[in-house]
């Protein structure tokens, strides 16, 4: 029914393809200088002074702990000028709030709300991919490769990020060298009596069957890496065979084992009555038809001949509605999820439209534009 | 016309699809104008089971919820978190907020500062929600916190150990939570919360979830699931449910404020679409008239746009999915005249 996109397109497509970019281009470039612009972030700086309070032990007085009290710019100002910058810490963060409040600002003669260059430039970019992404409905180009890789490449880099900090960190350098984490890694954890808890130990256990694992990369050594991976698949396989007897076979057929008439709601109609009884009980009856004819189907051992052919039949039916159910959710799922990436092209990158109420002056000059 | 058909480059229909999303967004955008939503028995489930966590105890309800998914399917999900959130700050539950997906505590902190810190500033941090963040170890990790949470879990997300927020006292496993909300893009998803915590423990479990995994979830629908959001759809209902809610709480609220009972005060709740009626009537006699003007202004104000994100997005799913109807009949059109030529289908 259609050509492939990898095929030669001809003359007329290529004109009317390149009508339509022109087309986006045009309306960006023109939507930037209309109104107050487009695609911008602002942030309102927001100070974070702490100064040190050091509270010395009533019963030990070379006993003393510190903890870190926020104050305000004011009195961060007047410690600083008596005491200097011993025992305080300070840093800037960064909130971002609505262009709405950027122009009332500007309104009314100044403040501290600025645009953030690096968010803006994020924002950009985030709109920029987005496109390069769609522009594979086109055909395949060099903007989409480019996205792609960077696609993969930033997730590899996050994925090992967050396997150091939240998996290695945590489940075994806390556990074996706990002095050690604490002064180098995460200084918040708590130390256990003595400084470190021997049954810990255990995880040796565990890092030498990850490190025989790694053993996969050298060749003489991949032999060892099976251990560990029969230790993976077996303990998977004990825990979900529990779990999926448990919830799908013992408890999916206690609720199918259901009476097959069921009693209306009582209502003070006669005729709602029974129609809700008729209706409560089809569903029932429908249930238990189509557990029955889908096992049936799924019975290979005889020949799915007369009555056994004909329920087989029926599960077959009970089957297609449950994939065509599952496709409709699924392009139910996919139109969502572009609508969102439209969303944030038409809000937050060009301005064109105002669902969070962000930029009320914009909008009212662009509703103008329809 | 058969022949164009049978030609035609997919690309048009791409072009087409893009209009049929674009257009709806950019109307719906412009005017604020939704469609309107009937809320079913599923969405209705979801949002009863939440509403009356921690009855049974008599206590303020512990929520564990868990937002296990990315922005690849924050489209289709966030809608729901946000209402989730809203939902349970309006009523006054324990958030514990989770994930088991390396990108969910940016979903978490997406949905705290959208929701908690913009609408219900007065909620503190480690007393009336905590986000515990990611861990590694997908159904393993639901599995342990059944039976001790702590070993999992020591720290928040910004490492201040368990021990030193207050509403982590007496909080040991999942037995402790009144009820598990959870909002799932795949593995590890609803799926393993429905194996390894309800069936499990026996503790209430509501799930939202995207349409693909939606069928499969059904059977579990209402012993082990008490309440199911599928795909954008389930978003919308029970974004409707909750802005309703929401806003006849916020009505009770100022009503209990200015003296009006109980009773009373549930009854006008339940008639704001008359309100300038019954605010100078009889029954708000009392009230002062800056009392009677925010109380109109709580009542007919728009919504704010974050809690109707889902019902804007059911614009596009109509225009959509009329396009694929009318695509799907002309494909077989197309087949049945090959058929009757003897080409090749």
């Amino acid at each position: 029914m259609s050509s492939s996109a990898s095929e030669p397109m001809t003359p007329a497509q290529r004109a009317i393809w390149a009508i339509v970019c022109l087309s986006i281009l045009v309306i960006v470039v023109v939507r930037s200088f209309i109104g107050d612009g487009m695609g911008r972030v602002y942030v309102e700086p927001k100070p974070m002074d702490f100064v040190a309070e050091v509270t010395t032990s009533t019963e030990n007085a070379s006993e003393s702990t510190t903890s870190w009290k926020q104050v305000s710019t004011v009195e961060f100002d007047a410690y600083v000028s008596a005491n200097g910058y011993t025992n305080t810490i300070s840093w800037t963060e960064y909130d971002q709030v609505p262009p709405r409040a950027y122009f009332a600002q500007e309104a009314a003669g100044g403040g501290s709300i600025v645009l953030s260059w690096p968010r803006t430039i994020g924002l950009w970019l985030a709109a920029f991919f987005t496109l390069a992404i769609f522009s594979f409905l086109y055909r395949d180009n060099p903007f989409y490769k480019f996205a792609e890789s960077v696609v993969v490449g930033v997730s590899a880099g996050y994925w090992m990020v967050v396997g150091f900090w939240d998996t290695i960190v945590p489940n075994l350098l806390q556990r074996l060298m706990p002095v050690f984490s604490k002064d180098y890694l995460t200084p918040g954890m708590e130390l256990p009596p003595g400084g470190f808890d021997p049954t810990n130990l255990v995880f040796l256990i565990p890092l030498v069957l990850g490190i025989m694992l790694v053993g996969r990369l050298l060749p003489k050594c991949g032999w060892l890496s099976l251990w560990p991976l029969a230790f993976i698949v077996g303990t998977m396989a004990g825990l979900r065979m529990v779990g999926y007897i448990e919830s799908d076979i013992l408890s999916q057929t206690k609720e199918t084992v259901i009476p097959l008439y069921v009693q209306g709601e009582n209502t003070s109609s006669n005729f709602m009555m029974i129609w809700s009884t008729i209706w409560a009980s089809l569903a029932q009856i429908l249930l238990v038809i189509g557990v029955l004819a889908c096992l049936v189907y799924f019975f290979f051992s005889v020949e799915h001949k007369g009555a056994v052919g004909k329920t087989a039949r029926v599960g077959i039916w009970y089957l297609m509605i449950t994939f065509g159910a599952a496709f409709g959710f699924t392009v139910m799922g996919r139109i969502a999820l572009l609508a969102a990436r439209v969303e944030f092209l038409f809000d937050d990158w060009m301005w064109l439209i105002d669902p969070m109420q962000q930029r009320e002056f914009i909008s009212a000059s662009v509703g103008l534009l329809f | 016309m058969i022949r164009m058909l049978e030609n035609l480059d997919r690309r048009w229909i791409f072009l087409a699809m893009a209009l049929c999303v674009s257009v709806p967004i950019l109307v719906i955008g412009l005017t604020g104008v939704t469609f309107p939503e009937t809320p079913t028995p599923l969405a209705e489930a979801f949002f009863d089971e939440v509403d009356r966590a921690g009855e049974a105890n008599g206590r303020r309800a512990n929520v564990l919820i868990a937002l296990d998914y990315d922005p690849a399917s924050a489209g289709e999900l966030s809608p729901m978190s946000l209402s989730l959130v809203n939902q349970c700050a309006q009523k006054g539950h324990r958030m514990y907020f989770i994930s088991l997906w390396p990108v969910g505590p940016q979903m978490i902190e997406e949905s705290i500062d959208k929701v908690i810190k913009r609408f219900y500033p007065d909620l503190v941090y480690g007393q009336d929600y905590v986000n515990l963040g990611f861990k590694a170890g997908s159904e393993q990790v639901i599995k342990v916190m059944g039976i001790d949470l702590t070993t999992e879990f020591r720290t928040d997300v910004e490492g201040t150990m368990l021990s030193q927020i207050p509403m982590m006292e007496g909080i040991t496993s999942l037995e402790d939570f009144d009820l598990i909300a959870e909002i799932s893009a795949g593995y590890p998803g609803s799926k393993e919360w429905v194996l390894y915590a309800a069936t499990q423990y026996d503790i209430p479990l509501v799930s939202g979830m995207t349409g693909v995994q939606a069928p499969q979830n059904y059977p579990y629908y209402p012993t082990q699931l008490k309440g199911l959001l599928g795909a954008i759809k389930g978003a919308a209902e029970y974004e409707f449910i909750v802005n309703d809610y929401v806003r006849e709480a916020r009505v009770r609220s100022i009503l209990a404020a200015n003296g009006i009972d109980e009773e009373t005060s549930l009854g006008l709740s339940k008639q704001l679409d008359q309100i300038s009626t019954w605010t100078t009537s009889a029954e708000a006699a009392s009230m002062s008239p800056a009392a009677k003007a925010e109380l109109i202004d709580v009542a007919t104000g728009a919504t704010p746009g974050e809690f109707l994100e889902g019902q804007r997005r059911m614009g596009p799913q109509l225009f959509a999915h009329l396009l694929m109807v009318l695509l799907i009949i002309l494909g077989n059109l197309v087949f049945f005249a090959q058929r009757r030529r003897g080409g090749s289908a």
